[in-house]
């Protein structure tokens, strides 16, 4: 393994019962970049997400993780090796029974020796990294969806993660909020060097973050393409990389004509 | 490793220090070093601290809690802090936590609370409020039967029989196993006292007007209370908080028709059902009693329990009961419309429903007795 690999995946299989949704995935995520795993709804994003973080076990396959394979270890290693990554849901996944500032203080106050007004600092100067300083003490829910994600955000970072995923970090929000959500990923990621793997289906937020691309396919279970996303979107042969950078539906040309006819 | 590893100390007289900061200053070895520190600051009496960065190597936000603390100590006491050889990427860092707006501590603030009069006159407005919502319910409840009344196909029979499933013949068996065993209990009780008097084969009546009056109605009703009700609860307060019932409303469905006649019929229906299952399961329990220990025998058992009981009393306790189902179903949909929040309200809610249907039922029963007795 080459020494700058942090994340890496070996012939990944994820499959609901009869479903297989992945086959063969194999692929390095590198120490300190931002991957953007690219791909239509439904074809096993989140799923990816969820093996590569450990949280379900594949049918087949390895995931190392810093060289520890997550898929094998003891439960010992298993746990510190959950301390280096962090997630953010697709649904921010904020406890709502608990203000902004108690999410956040969570995982500091279980896993840090830190004193209650040391805790209170860090939680204020997480915030102020998300520019949510004045939100300490909302509910989840009386904040606004961006808002809630860069709260989940700052609860992800809060015992700075190595590694952090994100799944579809702008799905759901108006591009002013997108831009900011992507602006804050990429400026997290040069300020602390943490490496950032991304779920999301939103083509605007790639070309301005990701450093590489992978692209997955429904049909074809796996990557299709793997690259920086100009390149790919400019040279790329495959017929399916193509319909999606140009977001053409993928239906026979007649059914188009009929679709489009309808329209006038 | 030791703390002290990381930072030397230049005591510059004039209550002056200067720390001088070494290595990795990050959340690996930070915790300690606030810990120390932060003690050291406040027990000398310092009037200007210096933190000298020129030895970091490595520093995060952990780093710069570090700092933060140290500063909030000196400025407390009128100190003076300063930093000083902060590289570029330190400078980063700190900007990236807002390091200048952390300058006094403030402490987590604590939950609202209002003064004495601003939550009476809160409660009051609340309790108000559900007051009118419980009234236009009733009405709106009311108005739906009506409409269901002049056509019959408006009314959802497929959810209603869905309903009458998980409300009774999912019930049924825990219903059965409690009325048994309390049957059991009432005739083993009163089975001691009565054997003293000779008086056996009137504990077959005990047990027959126990449950057939009271008991059969008010266990079933609470068992739906807390099978049925916190899941009307949480089912409808889910909905509302996913906007499902906005939905309804404006396809131009009554979520009143929708939700509430479906269970609000189901419950009326099968839960006086239920009740007769109960009443005949106690009354076996107690027939268990009156052939083992008290040497009746089936015959003489059953026929005492029809001697006593008269088809008022057993048509009174199902009309009882009845009423109950009305409360469970009426009280847990209202609770479920008024969730508001997130996930948490669901549970709430829940809680809130069966805790007053159990009330509402024992209210309504004692309310009964008195009707009764004056009657
Ligand atoms: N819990 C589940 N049970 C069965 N099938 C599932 C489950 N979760 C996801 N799937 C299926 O797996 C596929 C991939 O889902 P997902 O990873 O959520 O897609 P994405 O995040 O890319 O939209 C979908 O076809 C979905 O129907
Ligand atoms: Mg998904």
């Amino acid at each position: 393994m080459a020494t700058d690999t942090i994340i890496e995946v070996k012939g990944l299989e994820a499959r609901y019962g009869e479903l297989a949704v992945l086959e063969n995935v194999t692929f390095d995520v590198f120490k300190g970049e931002i991957l953007v795993i690219l791909g239509g709804s439904g074809c096993g994003k989140s799923t990816l997400l969820r093996h590569m973080s450990g949280l379900t076990e594949p049918t087949a396959g390895r995931v190392y993780i810093d060289n520890v394979d997550i898929t094998s270890c003891d439960e010992e290693r298993f746990q510190e090796t959950l301390r280096k990554i962090g997630i953010l849901f697709q649904s921010s996944a904020l406890l709502g029974s608990m203000t902004v500032a108690e999410n956040v203080a969570l995982p500091i106050i279980e896993y840090t020796e830190l004193s209650n007004s040391a805790v209170n600092n860090l939680v204020r100067m997480k915030l102020s990294m998300v520019d949510l300083q004045n939100y300490e003490n909302f509910l989840p829910s009386e904040i606004s969806g961006g808002m809630k994600k860069r709260a989940g955000l700052a609860r992800s970072l809060a015992l700075n993660p190595k590694i952090l995923f994100l799944d579809e970090p702008t799905a759901g929000l108006d591009p002013v909020a997108a831009a900011e959500i992507d602006a804050l990923i990429k400026h997290l990621n040069e300020q602390t060097g943490t490496t950032m793997v991304i779920v999301t289906h939103d083509l605007e937020s790639i070309f301005g973050v990701a450093h590489r691309i992978i692209m997955l396919d429904k049909d074809k279970k796996g990557i299709i393409a793997t690259g920086d996303p100009q390149l790919l979107k400019d040279e790329s042969m495959d017929e399916n990389v193509q319909h999606f950078f140009k977001r053409e539906p993928r239906v026979a040309p007649y059914v188009l004509e009929e679709i489009l006819d309808g329209f006038n | 490793m030791q703390a002290v590893d990381f930072y030397e100390i230049i005591d510059n007289g004039n209550d002056a220090s200067v720390i001088k900061l070494i290595g990795n200053i990050t959340q690996q070895t930070a915790t300690p070093l606030i810990e120390r520190l932060v003690f050291l600051t406040k027990t000398k009496d310092l009037k200007s601290l210096t933190v000298d960065m020129e030895n970091v190597t490595e520093f995060d936000d952990f780093g710069a809690l570090l700092l933060v603390e140290l500063r909030q100590n000196i400025l407390k006491k009128k100190g003076s802090f300063s930093l000083i050889n902060d590289t570029r990427e330190i400078k980063q860092i700190l900007s990236l936590v807002n390091f200048d707006e952390h300058k006094t501590f403030k402490p987590a603030s604590q939950k609202r609370t209002n003064g004495f009069v601003i939550r009476l006159g809160e409660t009051f407005i609340e309790v108000a409020d559900s007051i009118r919502f419980q009234i236009s319910m009733v009405g709106s409840i009311i108005l739906c039967i009506f409409h269901g009344c002049k056509k019959p196909s408006s009314i959802r029979w497929g959810d209603t029989i869905a309903h009458m499933e998980k409300v009774g013949v999912d019930a049924l068996p825990i219903v059965s196993l409690i009325s048994f065993l309390l049957g059991f209990i009432i005739a083993f009780m009163s089975s001691l006292q009565l054997q003293q008097f000779g008086a056996n084969i009137y504990v077959a009546s005990l047990v027959a007007l126990a449950m057939a009056s009271e008991l059969g109605p008010i266990m079933t009703a609470i068992i739906v209370a807390g099978r049925s009700g916190s899941a009307f609860a949480a089912e409808i307060s889910t909905m509302q908080i996913y906007e499902e019932i906005d939905a309804l409303f404006v396809m131009g469905f009554s979520p009143t028709q929708f939700l509430v006649l479906p269970r609000l019929f189901a419950s009326i229906i099968v839960v006086p059902l239920l009740t007769v299952f109960s009443n005949l399961f106690g009354i076996a329990g107690g027939l268990v009693i009156g052939i083992t220990m008290l040497g009746l025998t089936p015959q003489s058992y059953i026929g005492q329990t029809f001697e006593t009981l008269t088809l008022f009393e057993v048509v009174w306790g199902l009309f009882k009961s009845m009423i109950f189902a009305m409360l469970i179903s009426w009280i847990s949909c209202f609770y479920g419309f008024r969730a508001r929040g997130g996930a948490d309200s669901v549970g709430n809610a829940a809680t809130s429903a069966v805790v007053s249907s159990i009330f509402f039922i024992i209210l309504f029963d004692s309310l009964f007795a008195v009707v009764r007795s004056y009657w």
